[in-house]
């Protein structure tokens, strides 16, 4: 009720005044028209991100001449926060949001329409654009972006003389050849959570299969994949319980010699230098198909406080933290991929490791590109099916039927 | 509602007392009430709003938009409705009761048995007393990542330990019909302290001439516990059993750790569904009716349990 008359009077001319008293609670000071802080909040709470982060942020706000009240809290309590803070008016002024969460936000009206704000996504990849558009208009900006892409440690390959996997059949002899004693071929992560449907992702989309229709072969076929690898032993039955972060773990102790996995993992991977590993895009099960991952990462977005010029600096701050420097020195020191895709080259050039993910990035699909708001209702049906064929409690061919049943 | 009918009851016995008491504690009334006043303020704000909200919630549309913009609209009973129907409402409706009885059966003959162990007097019995509190002051998620990694499948030390005696590894926690049975015995060992520690200081109450005088008429061992035991034990039993039915149909933590509800739903209780429902599908509607309908199964037994507090402070 409140929040409604703040929000009708800010469009008026002395509303300035109301909206600053509300948005006093926030950190922004607009008495007097000057913003000099503004609050941030994001997920970044774990080092080496948390400091590298830091590093960009204060940077841009080194250039807008403010300063930063930042937030950061646990990314599984990042909506719990934003919900708390919304229903308080309490919202930051610039928020970061996960990719996949910005249409659900953005649908509630929460968050300020950039390109009406004079900010353009020229030169960004589509993927990343569809990820933050709501019914036509641009709600974030993404800076860099991750993906998945098959993980194999040389060593083991190279003693066993398997070369990485280009198709699923390739994959499924590897991986078979790859599992002996306590060494699984494979690590995946196929938990119940959101996780597991991301992962199922890079098979799902790169077979043709689509979220809009679950129950078509070819999700179906995607699905055999996982169901043979786990039954075949090549994969632990664990699968349906780990997370990536399990999967990495597995990989890093040697007890899988390829993972599903993204590069936010490469930093601590670095840290133990006795595992060598590389990286090819998720194969395809028809040599004629193009890989194509999902895209994940992070975008900046506005919420609407009420205070308009604290909102104009806020949009300013999100542009700052996208322009081509400030991108490709994240994407470096972060592994992650720079979402102009014109700077591919020149991040190329630094981190020649991530040659397989950037690759992946450039055909990579956002989740909320098709269904929008609508998806984590196909992801939810996504893990279930996967949990249902994982057990063997449906075939592969009848999971999502049974899955999107409930 | 149990005082209502008992009060008249027992007024009646003290037959025309009622009358004139009231006349004359008027008086004292408003310092009564005085007192009273912060304890009814604070249980109004504590539990009395989160109940109301909650019970409101359950018959609106309260969704991600709500948080916004304010507006939940009224929706009658279909969350109940849409919660029920739900096919996996069933399995969670039956899972909620067997991990409840499962537990409780468990944790109370076990907590039972090392509360009489301990009545025994021999050397560091105190300590062993307090090593045995440890799963009950550890924090539950400490607790659950711990018991996760000795059930994990490949690596974890139980199927390693079991594998010297040539057993196969076991899915602990990824095969359908093993989770269940897993996530119940972690919750045994972590209630077994609250039994012991209930049950003991019951034990400890039961006067030493009762058993000695027991034994003069050949009462020992199984006939000791059978007509001393048991029966002076009895109250503190079904406080026992009450609060412990109560604690564990509203167990979260444990299942979400180890499971997360899974694998294919197969742990999935009515609290981890209402969680589920909740903070991930932000289905605040949707996850309300399901507390609720908890909250009323919780409401049974609290309600037998009160009834029985009364029974005891009566006699």
């Amino acid at each position: 009720m409140k929040r409604h008359m703040v929000m009708a009077a800010g469009g008026m001319s002395a509303a300035l005044v109301l909206a600053a008293c509300s948005g006093g609670g926030d950190g922004t000071d607009a008495d007097t028209g000057e913003v000099s802080s503004l609050s941030v909040l994001d997920y970044y709470n774990n080092d080496p991100d948390n400091s590298l982060i830091q590093a960009g942020l204060d940077r841009c706000a080194e250039e807008l001449g403010v300063t930063l009240e930042r937030e950061t809290v646990p990314g599984g309590d990042l909506i719990q926060t934003v919900l708390q803070q919304a229903s308080s008016q309490t919202l930051p002024d610039v928020l970061m949001l996960d990719n996949p969460d910005v249409q659900q936000i953005a649908e509630t009206g929460a968050l300020v329409p950039l390109d009406e704000n004079g900010v353009s996504t020229e030169g960004f990849a589509q993927g990343v654009i569809d990820a933050s558009t709501f019914d036509g208009h641009v709600y974030g900006l993404q800076p860099v972006a991750n993906t998945l892409a098959l993980f194999y440690n040389t060593d083991i390959l190279a003693d066993e003389g398997v070369e990485p996997p280009t198709t699923w059949d390739e994959l499924r002899e590897a991986a078979a050849a790859l599992t002996e004693g306590d060494q699984y071929g494979i690590s995946f992560s196929a938990i119940n959570t959101y996780e597991g449907s991301w992962q199922f992702l890079p098979p799902m989309w790169t077979n043709g299969g689509d979220e809009t229709e679950l129950t078509s072969p070819e999700v179906a076929e995607a699905l055999q994949l996982w169901v043979d690898l786990v039954e075949s032993g090549s994969a632990s039955e664990s699968v349906i319980n780990w997370s990536q972060g399990d999967a990495k773990d597995q990989f890093m102790a040697g007890r899988a010699a390829m993972m599903v996995n993204g590069p936010w993992n490469i930093p601590s991977m670095n840290e133990m230098p006795d595992v060598n590993w590389d990286v090819v895009q998720f194969p395809v099960n028809d040599p004629s198909q193009t890989p194509v991952a999902p895209l994940g990462g992070e975008a900046w977005t506005v919420p609407v406080t009420g205070d308009e010029a604290s909102q104009a600096v806020a949009v300013d701050f999100v542009e700052c933290l996208n322009t081509p420097e400030q991108q490709l020195d994240w994407a470096v020191s972060r592994y992650t991929i720079p979402t102009r895709t014109d700077l591919a080259e020149d991040f190329l050039a630094e981190r020649p490791e991530m040659a397989a993910f950037a690759e992946q990035v450039a055909n990579a699909r956002s989740r909320t590109g098709q269904l929008g708001p609508e998806w984590p209702d196909a992801a939810t049906v996504i893990y279930e099916a996967i949990q249902l064929a994982l057990t063997g409690q449906a075939s592969a061919d009848e999971a999502f039927a049974q899955a999107s049943a409930r | 509602m149990s005082s209502l009918t008992h009060a008249p009851a027992r007024a009646g016995q003290v037959s025309p007392a009622p009358p004139r008491r009231r006349r004359k504690l008027r008086g004292d009334e408003i310092g009564k009430i005085l007192f009273v006043l912060p304890a009814g303020i604070a249980m109004a704000l504590l539990f009395g709003y989160p109940v109301v909200k909650n019970l409101t919630m359950s018959l609106q549309d309260y969704s991600l938009q709500t948080f916004f913009t304010g507006e939940a609209p009224w929706v009658g009973l279909a969350n109940y409705v849409d919660v029920v129907t739900d096919p996996i409402f069933g399995q969670a409706m039956l899972n909620t009761g067997l991990f409840t009885a499962g537990s409780i059966l468990f944790q109370f003959v076990i907590g039972l048995a090392l509360a009489l162990f301990f009545k025994q007097h021999f050397p560091l019995s105190a300590t062993l007393r307090g090593l045995l509190l440890l799963p009950w002051l550890l924090p539950l998620i400490v607790s659950s990542a711990t018991w996760r990694a000795i059930l994990e499948q490949d690596s974890g030390i139980l199927n390693r330990f079991l594998g010297v005696f040539g057993v196969e590894p076991i899915g602990w926690l990824v095969s359908p019909s093993i989770a269940l049975i897993a996530v119940i015995g972690v919750n045994i060992w972590i209630g077994i302290p609250f039994n012991t520690t209930l049950l003991y200081s019951g034990v400890q109450a039961i006067p030493d001439e009762l058993y000695e005088a027991g034994s003069l008429d050949g009462a020992t061992h199984w006939k000791a516990f059978r007509y001393i035991t048991w029966p002076s034990l009895r109250p503190v039993v079904s406080v026992v059993l009450i609060l412990g039915v109560v604690y564990t149909l509203k167990v979260l933590d444990i299942i979400l750790g180890l499971t997360g509800g899974g694998p294919a739903n197969a742990t999935q209780t009515l609290a981890t569904q209402s969680y589920q429902r909740s903070f991930v599908d932000f289905e605040f509607g949707h996850g309300a009716a399901l507390s609720n309908i908890l909250i009323v199964i919780s409401m049974v037994f609290a309600v037998v349990y009160l009834r029985r507090g009364r029974h005891a402070a009566d006699e």
